[in-house]
């Protein structure tokens, strides 16, 4: 039988596969031989930080946003980066029309000191007086702020000796610069820092003349510290839109290793469990299913880790489910294969019969699964996300292992009576 | 069913700090201290008192009104003073407006997947049309899921109310989660009612014997099915990590309850839906 060859021939190049996919998710032997591709391990696993910004765009012409916000990421990015953080994460996300930024710090130790580093990036902002009604002056934003300082340098006064931070803006920067300087000649021009100015005379230094080149000077602000601390936030890069935290969420690392181990734990006494079960119940049946489980298990963790999918705890949760539901597709055929042998159809043509009626219901109860994990993909946020993610995985690899991979056993091992 | 709605009504959930804002924050102490020396403290430091629970591991979980991270140092700071430096496993604070989007989309979510899933099945049988309507069964698909997904519901209202448990995204997503789960049973049921019925095109039947027979023949299977994921569950109760055991136990009740009334509920009510003219 040559069509016997090829399906032999077909099972053992899915065992092999199984088994490479098993070495290659089993992390603590994998290692051990190369470093290619770890598991990523989500925040609430390895324990670290996650923090959710709100971007105030109210300042910022609607062109200009998507920049905006590209260019505080990236501003935001190198900060965070100076924390010596392991594969920091920061990203932005919109949605119901707020622009939101992301930072994911894995295994830091001093959350506090990390906001206060990317919270305290300085909001530079120049703006006009525009009328004086009595004592109280009425500011007006030029709309030149630390989204086109280029660079800053920390120098001193040459008489004076007090510390300054030189300023040099971008092209587009200068232009602004010199048609703010040159309608304001005589007047006060104010540099707020983040929202603020002590008071006039320290702060809004008188306009001279129109000034071209993009290069300003803030003198008299700061102590030598003061205006150092300031160089280096601005070289980093000056936040280009103000943020706000709204969101904070810190996972101390042996909560979530516990939590990992636990998972782990619980997953391998559930599998076990369903093990014990398709063999008693199932017998010869149940050994093929469980096969197919045990490759399933390595080849979708296998998927989850070329990828590669964070793994969060939900994700856990997720792949674990899908665990549970890996055999009810070999249920529901073996189920029917044993009504169709009770019918009197031989073994062989019991099994196929039963891959087929058993097919609708396979088909139809797995498809609804999918679409509540597409849901749940679509409309929550990242924690979410990740079991979302798994368990649709799991229930499509699920299809394949429990009918192609069971078949496939079945269709071998058989032997038709003579 | 019915009472699990009253419970709803009545006792009302209790919502998660990801759904309205909030502190949520777990911590352990080195020293023994206690709920009233907690809370004390906060009294006496800011004037408040917040809710504080005690969790199973021995640490403590302190819900507090939004904090940002300048209170949240202030706080470490007396809470130090008074009883060692604290080990915090977990602190989450959440802004009002991220609670209240997921709160809209979670509602949204559910409402999509009753619907899209109520559309597959009537989709899925559509090739059967008597003598009951393949839109019936999308319809009765519906309003099984609905008591599938109710039941567990109620159960959280009722842990809500007497043990404080609070409906967070996860209880979101469990619910999800069984109404994917739950109806593959009543899709096995269904199935073979639609194949027997294919079978019998022509002659004359009659349905209640029909449905009878479908359910005793895949009864087992259905029972099946559901036990090698309740293994799991069970499992994942008795010895996975103590931050999804709610999780897990919505799951597990929204699963039995969901075999169940694949056969209790589904059946008899394509039964009662019959067209008219069928025995």
């Amino acid at each position: 039988m040559r069509n016997r060859k090829r399906l032999v021939f077909f099972l053992v190049f899915l065992i092999a596969v199984s088994i490479v996919a098993g070495l290659f998710a089993y992390e603590p032997l994998f290692k051990k031989w190369t470093g290619f591709r770890s598991w990523q391990l989500g925040l609430d696993l390895a324990g670290g930080s996650f923090l959710i910004y709100e971007i105030d765009l109210n300042g910022v012409a609607p062109v200009d946003r998507d920049s905006v916000v590209k260019g505080l990421r990236d501003v935001v990015e190198r900060r965070v980066n100076l924390f010596g953080v392991r594969e920091p994460k920061v990203y932005t996300e919109e949605s119901a029309g707020a622009n939101r930024l992301v930072v994911e710090l894995a295994g830091i130790s001093d959350v506090g000191e990390a906001i206060a580093q990317i919270g305290e990036t300085p909001f530079l902002e120049f703006r006009e007086i525009v009328s004086v009604e009595g004592d109280m002056a009425v500011f007006s934003p030029t709309g030149l702020t630390g989204r086109y300082v280029k660079g800053a340098q920390l120098g001193f006064d040459q008489i004076t000796r007090e510390a300054q931070v030189y300023l040099e803006f971008n092209d587009e920067g200068a232009g602004i610069f010199e048609e703010v300087t040159g309608r304001n000649i005589g007047q006060p021009l104010c540099i707020f820092l983040d929202g603020e100015i002590r008071s006039m005379e320290e702060d809004c230094p008188t306009v001279q003349a129109q000034i071209s080149g993009g290069k300003a000077q803030i003198t008299g602000r700061f102590s030598v510290d003061e205006a150092r601390a300031i160089v280096e936030r601005f070289n980093a890069g000056a936040l280009p839109a103000p943020i706000k935290l709204i969101n904070q969420q810190t996972i101390g690392a042996d909560f979530g290793k516990d939590a990992l181990t636990s998972s782990v734990f619980a997953g391998a006494v559930g599998t076990a469990v369903i093990i014990l079960f398709m063999l008693i119940y199932y017998r010869r049946f149940g050994l093929f299913a469980v096969v197919a489980l045990l490759m399933y298990i390595a080849l979708t963790l296998a998927v989850f880790k070329i990828i590669p999918i964070t793994l969060t705890l939900a994700g856990v949760a997720g792949f674990l489910l899908s665990v549970g539901m890996a055999v009810d597709a070999n249920i529901l055929v073996f189920e029917r294969t044993k009504e169709e042998i009770k019918k009197g159809l031989n073994r062989l043509s019991a099994i196929e019969e039963g891959f087929r009626r058993a097919w609708p219901s396979i088909r139809d109860s797995n498809i609804t699964t999918m679409i509540s994990s597409i849901v749940l993909y679509y409309f929550t946020s990242s924690f979410v996300q990740g079991f979302a993610l798994a368990l649709f995985i799991g229930v499509v690899m699920s299809m394949f292992s429990a009918i192609t991979v069971t078949r496939t056993l079945l269709r071998v091992f058989t032997v038709p009576k003579t | 069913m019915l009472a699990s709605l009253v419970l709803i009504l009545v006792l009302g959930f209790r919502p998660g700090i990801d759904l309205t804002g909030g502190t949520s924050w777990q911590l352990s102490f080195p020293e023994e201290t206690g709920l009233e020396e907690i809370k004390n403290v906060f009294q006496k430091e800011t004037g408040f008192i917040p809710s504080v629970k005690k969790a199973g591991d021995g640490s403590f979980i302190i819900r507090l009104p939004e904090t940002g991270e300048e209170l949240h140092q202030n706080y470490i700071g007396f809470l130090e003073k008074e009883f060692g430096t604290p080990v915090e496993l977990n602190f989450s604070s959440i802004g009002p407006t991220v609670g209240r989007e997921l709160r809209a989309r979670a509602i949204w979510a559910v409402v999509l997947v009753l619907l899209s899933i109520s559309f597959y099945v009537a989709f899925a049988f559509r090739k059967v049309s008597e003598p009951v309507k393949s839109w019936k069964y999308g319809g009765i698909a519906l309003i099984t899921l609905l008591h599938d997904a109710g039941i567990p519901a109620g159960l959280l209202a009722l842990l809500g109310h007497f043990k404080g448990i609070e409906i967070d995204t996860n209880f979101i997503v469990a619910l999800l989660v069984i109404v994917g789960f739950s109806v593959h049973d009543t899709i096995v049921v269904f199935d073979r009612i639609r194949e027997n019925l294919i079978l019998h095109r022509g002659k004359r039947i009659v349905l209640a014997d029909l449905i009878n027979e479908s359910i005793r023949s895949t009864i087992a299977r259905s029972i099946n099915t559901s036990l090698t994921l309740v293994f799991i569950l069970l499992a994942l109760i008795f010895f996975g990590p103590p931050s999804i055991f709610y999780f897990v136990l919505t799951i597990l009740v929204g699963t039995v309850i969901g075999t169940y009334s694949s056969i209790f509920v589904a059946s008899p009510l394509l039964y009662v839906l019959r067209g008219k003219g069928v025995d």
